[in-house]
């Protein structure tokens, strides 16, 4: 591996086909677009799942208009069914985990910008890159076919827990043909994940740019290395994980099911598996995922911040450090999901410790980004409002995790509403403002156009304010031992607690209805925007050297030289008050 | 107007990169992230919903080692709602105080740099996790690695979509043999016995309800018939998931009579929300007589 070794591959030459220029595109750029496409539509229809789920939950008997249209069985006259809300929940997971959280911070920023950012010219491998992101679609499409069949979709939940997931309909609604689409779906989501990891690996080891050693990449470009060396050990484990639960469906193998289950008054003719394993499996990938979404983040929002407080972070190469530790850590704590499983209770304690210790490297980041905003010079834009927004969610999100960590604690707040408050703010809304602030700060380049920031502004604010009405009284509902997963509150216990599920639901409905601010704004700006120059936001990385959007072939031929750190801010040039990075001026103090 | 910066940065739908606007914008986001903080404290606090009567506070314990998990649960509070609330302050003080800084000023740096905050961090969470995982562990210990007393009433489960069912070994103090072929909930037999070839499971008593006497632990076998459900009593504090195929058990010692709702936790498919069943803890004399009428029910 050679530090400064250039374009070591056969690059195609412009496409003029329209297919090949907006379709079968080998471009990053193209396919890093497609990607966030994909997301956008996965996140709303997610979205809309999420909507539905609320209102059922609060008006149990409410007819929810055209909702019959699209499940005549699971809705009939528009009233879900117990079955369908499961069903429903099964598709959000699936959809916002995979789809939106995988795809939009790794998959789509990283394929925009990660070659940019290095100074290179397209992927090592613009051949596979195309795949990645066509097997995604294909694995997408068989996901929603899962909607039209006529069982309806699983009802098993994203973990699709075993046995419930492996005996096929015996064990209920949309465990016939809905569930195998479902393990298909992400059985083929993870082969091109795995391509995709295997191609960022690559890029980075091989295509970085005369100068470009690794301690000068920026920090997100080493958040999207460093989670595709998690992504590519991580579903390697969760695809034979899948073909095996399809084998047991399909093929009348027992890896997940032991002898003598009795389901819908049917001995099943199975004998020798554990639903443990499955347990095991998916929770070896499980935990990975969670950094897999947010590490992208975290490296979107520590760039961002840092060209908005004028100034490099305390320290970068700790940052980078942390990163590493946290993804290193992922690994030896998938168990913490399973605390109350039945697994030996000594491991509980064993797991619980490396997860305690992940709390270390996440602090030393917020502390670091905390004490760099001290003294800074801190623009506000409608990106730097999204990273802030995500340092203070990812701090909510974090100190909850100190509680689930423990197992004793576990016991009381396990599969409550404690949980899904937990994950929903420190992966999904922490995760998903980075990809706002990500989409504010680079949309000018990807597009050519400025978006609308007193909008973004808006949104930041409704958004906020949005979903910390969501998301805290979850905590509150878990505290009071409210359990999760159930399609209506039917327990002496529950019912009182319902109140408070109608105003999360309110919550949810105008948070949600907030984001149209932001499509409107999106596809506004995509056309009328006005006209953005090739740095608007003075930012020192190599992306912010060509004009927006860029050419085709990024450096126009030429292989950038990088002469610096990537964060020279607060320094006197000529400039101003920052230099970039393959500028050969030396920096005055 | 503040020094250097690009016009793209000045154009006019843009105000608030510099200038009072910026500032204005800081302000903002410093009062409204201590808001939120504040008032996500208040509800954990004072254990309601604001101003309404919906209590959030745990049911009380009535188990005997749940007095461990509650004081473990409220240190982690203290602890972790403490943290919640520093950063967040911190974070609106410090966007504020950063945003009101002209761009001609020069940038500060926090004393002690980055090198503080690595001890810092190190120092404090190493500290709580030390803390928290020697007493977490005790709480934890208590519940898992003591087995239960020799002279424990046994009593077996077994879950199934969507009900739970309960088996006591009856006058005999032996429990039948299952056999998963004879299932037959149509005729109640539940737990798959063969009354005609195995004697010993004549006289067990099954039961839709969970009686137990008070202050006597009780080790509950779990075993599931069909998918993973779960067991789950907050006012014993115990969360115990039943696995297809691995027989599991818990053992606890439940101080107080009444009656507690048991409900299911793990997701087991379109009646999960509706799985329940009742704990029964009744005096030593009371427990005696039901049993003595399930019995002639039998």
């Amino acid at each position: 591996m050679s530090e400064t070794s250039v374009s070591a591959v056969q690059h195609h030459a412009p496409p003029t086909s329209f297919i090949r220029k907006h379709v079968f595109s080998l471009d990053h750029k193209v396919i890093g677009k497609q990607y966030y496409a994909l997301a956008l539509v996965a996140v709303f229809i997610g979205m809309v799942l999420s909507w539905l789920m609320r209102i059922h939950l609060v008006w149990p008997n409410v007819p929810i208009p055209g909702l019959s249209l699209l499940s005549k069985s699971g809705a009939p006259g528009g009233v879900m069914t117990p079955e369908y809300y499961l069903s429903l929940l099964t598709m959000h997971g699936t959809l916002m985990v995979f789809f939106v959280l995988t795809n939009a911070p790794f998959a789509a920023f990283g394929n925009y910008f990660l070659p940019i950012q290095i100074g290179a010219e397209d992927m090592a491998f613009p051949r596979f890159n195309m795949m990645s992101f066509w097997i995604t679609f294909v694995a997408f499409c068989i996901l929603i076919a899962a909607f039209f069949v006529p069982d309806g979709p699983p009802i098993s939940g994203w973990t699709a827990y075993a046995t419930l997931s492996a005996v096929g309909s015996d064990s209920g609604p949309g465990e016939g043909l809905g569930q195998t689409l479902w393990a298909l779906s992400i059985f083929v989501f993870c082969i091109a994940s795995l391509l995709g990891a295997l191609n960022f690996i690559a890029t980075t080891l091989d295509l970085r740019t005369k100068g470009m050693t690794l301690s000068r990449m920026p920090i997100c470009t080493w958040a999207w290395f460093i989670t595709s060396c998690i992504a590519l050990l991580a579903f390697a484990v969760l695809m034979p994980a899948c073909l095996l639960l399809i084998l047991d469906r399909v093929a009348g193998t027992s890896f997940f099911i032991p002898a003598g289950l009795v389901i819908s008054d049917h001995l099943q003719p199975h004998s020798g598996g554990s639903p443990l394993l499955w347990q095991h499996l998916f929770w070896f990938f499980g935990h990975p995922e969670v950094y897999i979404a947010i590490l992208p983040a975290m490296g979107i929002v520590s760039h961002i911040l840092i060209n908005s407080m004028r100034r490099p972070l305390l320290s970068h190469k700790v940052i980078i450090y942390c990163m590493m530790g946290i993804g290193f850590l992922s690994y030896m704590v998938w168990g913490h999901h399973m605390f109350v499983s039945g697994m030996n209770p000594f491991s509980s304690l064993v797991f619980s410790f490396p997860t305690l210790m992940i709390t270390i490297p996440a602090t030393i980041m917020t502390l670091i980004w905390l004490g760099s905003i001290y003294g800074s010079k801190l623009r506000i834009t409608a990106a730097s409002l999204f990273a802030l927004g995500f340092l203070s969610m990812f701090v909510s999100g974090g100190v909850s995790g100190f509680f689930l960590a423990q197992p004793s604690i576990d016991i009381y707040l396990h599969a409550t509403y404690f949980v899904v408050g937990h994950f929903h703010m420190v992966m999904g809304v922490a995760a998903i403002f980075g990809v706002f602030a990500g989409t504010y700060f680079w949309f000018p380049k990807m597009t050519g156009h400025m978006m609308n920031d007193s909008l973004g502004r808006l949104h930041f604010w409704l958004t906020f304010i949005g979903t910390y009405c969501i998301f805290m009284p979850f905590h509150y509902l878990g505290l009071a031992g409210n359990v999760r997963r159930y399609s209506a509150f039917v327990d002496d216990f529950l019912v009182p607690l319902i109140p408070v599920h109608r105003f999360i639901t309110f919550a949810a409905l105008f948070t949600g209805a907030a984001q149209l601010i932001f499509l409107y704004n999106l596809i506004q700006s995509r056309f009328r925007g006005a006209p953005a120059p090739a740095n608007p936001w003075e930012c020192t990385s190599l992306e912010w050297t060509m004009p927006s959007p860029p050419p085709f072939d990024n450096f126009g031929g030429k292989h950038p030289v990088v002469y610096h750190d990537p964060y020279q801010y607060g320094v006197k040039s000529s400039t101003g008050d920052y230099l970039m990075q393959d500028s050969p001026e030396e920096a005055g103090a | 107007m503040d020094g250097r910066i690009s016009p793209a940065v000045f154009l006019p739908e843009n105000p608030v990169s510099s200038g009072k606007m910026r500032g204005r914008m800081g302000r903002l986001f410093a009062i409204v992230v201590t808001v939120i903080a504040l008032a996500s404290a208040v509800p954990i606090i004072t254990h309601h919903w604001f101003w309404s009567d919906i209590s959030f506070a745990p049911p009380e314990d009535i188990s005997t080692h749940g007095h461990a998990i509650d004081d473990q649960l409220s240190d982690t509070m203290v602890e972790a709602g403490l943290s919640f609330l520093a950063a967040q302050i911190l974070l609106g003080l410090f966007v504020w105080k950063s945003a009101e800084r002209k761009s001609t000023d020069a940038i500060k740096t926090f004393p002690g740099g980055a090198r503080i905050m690595v001890i810092a961090a190190l120092v404090l969470v190493g500290t709580e996790i030390l803390a928290l995982g020697v007493l977490g562990q005790k709480a934890w210990a208590n519940v898992y690695f003591k087995p239960a007393a020799p002279d424990a009433l046994q009593i077996q489960t077994q879950a199934g979509q969507f009900a739970f069912y309960f088996r006591y070994p009856g006058a005999d103090g032996k429990f039948g043999t299952p056999h998963p072929d004879k299932i037959d909930e149509g005729n109640s037999n539940f737990f798959g016995l063969d009354p005609a070839n195995d004697v010993e499971s004549r006289d067990d008593i099954v039961t839709g309800e969970l009686a137990i006497p008070v202050d006597r632990e009780v080790h509950l076998m779990m075993h599931s018939k069909d998918v993973g459900h779960s067991f789950y009593v907050r006012e014993l504090r115990i969360q115990q998931d039943f696995v297809p195929g691995l027989d599991l058990s818990v053992h606890f010692t439940a101080t107080k009579v009444g009656k507690y709702e048991i409900v299911c936790t793990q997701l087991c498919g379109l009646g999960h929300y509706n799985m329940k069943a009742y704990l029964n803890v009744l005096s030593q004399a009371d427990f005696d007589a039901w049993m003595k009428q399930k019995a002639s029910e039998q």
